[in-house]
């Protein structure tokens, strides 16, 4: 699954859409511990959190990941979507909570851990 | 053995929004010298999680690279507090962070585990009222 085809399946939001979203999703996760998103991060990854300050993209970035999915409706600082843009990270909203979000990514046959 | 490159990069304590640029520093420099995958990953982990804790836990230090031919050596210094039990804070999910760094989603007491799984080779040294060494050397295949 692509990026594009995750924002539709959530029906999220791109705060980033200078960046493309045709990034291969390769696994998910959900957690808002940043050290523990750390030990699980990995290539690809769609990452469901509601922190939304400059370390988050840090930490996406540092695992070369696909993309940050925010849950109910949560908004960025302007300051982290403009490292996101300059780091080439997509950053996704929706209404959707965190376990509706990681439900219809299982669902969708988006694994926990990249095969 | 000479070090193909070496770099240091001051942390500031409390500094949370510069927080991750050495990390991202040196994975990009790295990536340049042709280091990828795993050993990449396993640096990039690492030297995230020891700059945080400067920035996070310590008063102040710097975080220096140095490449060789054949290995990777990441080494963490500052001017203190230093730890008082080691053991204690090696252990997963003991953290003294405070509310700031909490609510920030740090203080998950994950962090030297991190670097410990992720190092070939770890050291850690502290001394209360002095400051905290860490050493971590990464071998490149
Ligand atoms: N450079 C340092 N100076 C002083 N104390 C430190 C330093 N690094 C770590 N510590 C101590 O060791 C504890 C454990 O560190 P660790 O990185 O494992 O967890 P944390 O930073 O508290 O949380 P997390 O890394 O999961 O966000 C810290 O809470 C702190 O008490
Ligand atoms: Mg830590």
């Amino acid at each position: 699954m692509k990026v594009n085809e995750l924002r539709e399946l959530i029906g999220a939001e791109n705060l980033t859409p200078e960046v493309g979203e045709d990034r291969e999703i390769t696994c998910g996760y959900t957690c808002d511990l940043l050290s523990w998103v750390m030990a699980h991060g990995d290539e690809g990854m769609a990452w469901v959190t509601v922190q939304t300050h400059l370390n988050v993209i840090a930490v996406a970035v540092l695992s070369d990941m696909a993309c940050v999915v925010l849950p109910e409706d949560i908004r960025m600082e302007a300051e982290s979507l403009a490292k996101a843009v300059s780091e080439g990270m997509t950053v996704l909203t929706t209404s959707l909570t965190a376990y509706e979000i990681c439900g219809r990514l299982s669902a969708a046959g988006v694994p926990g851990k990249a095969m | 053995m000479n070090a193909l490159m070496t770099n240091t990069y001051p942390v500031t304590a409390a500094d949370y929004t510069s927080a991750g640029r050495a990390s991202a520093d040196i994975k990009r420099k790295l990536k340049q010298l042709g280091v990828s995958g795993d050993v990449l990953r396993r640096v990039a982990v690492a030297s995230y999680e020891v700059e945080l804790n400067l920035v996070i836990h310590s008063l102040g230090g710097e975080l220096s690279l140095s490449v060789y031919p054949d290995r990777v050596q990441l080494v963490s210094s500052d001017v203190g507090p230093g730890i008082p039990d080691l053991s204690l804070a090696m252990r997963e999910g003991w953290s003294t962070a405070n509310d700031e760094a909490r609510s920030l989603g740090f203080g998950a007491g994950m962090g030297l585990p991190n670097m410990k799984r992720n190092a070939d080779d770890f050291d850690i040294q502290s001394e209360v009222g002095k400051g905290t060494v860490i050493t971590m050397g990464f071998r490149l295949a």
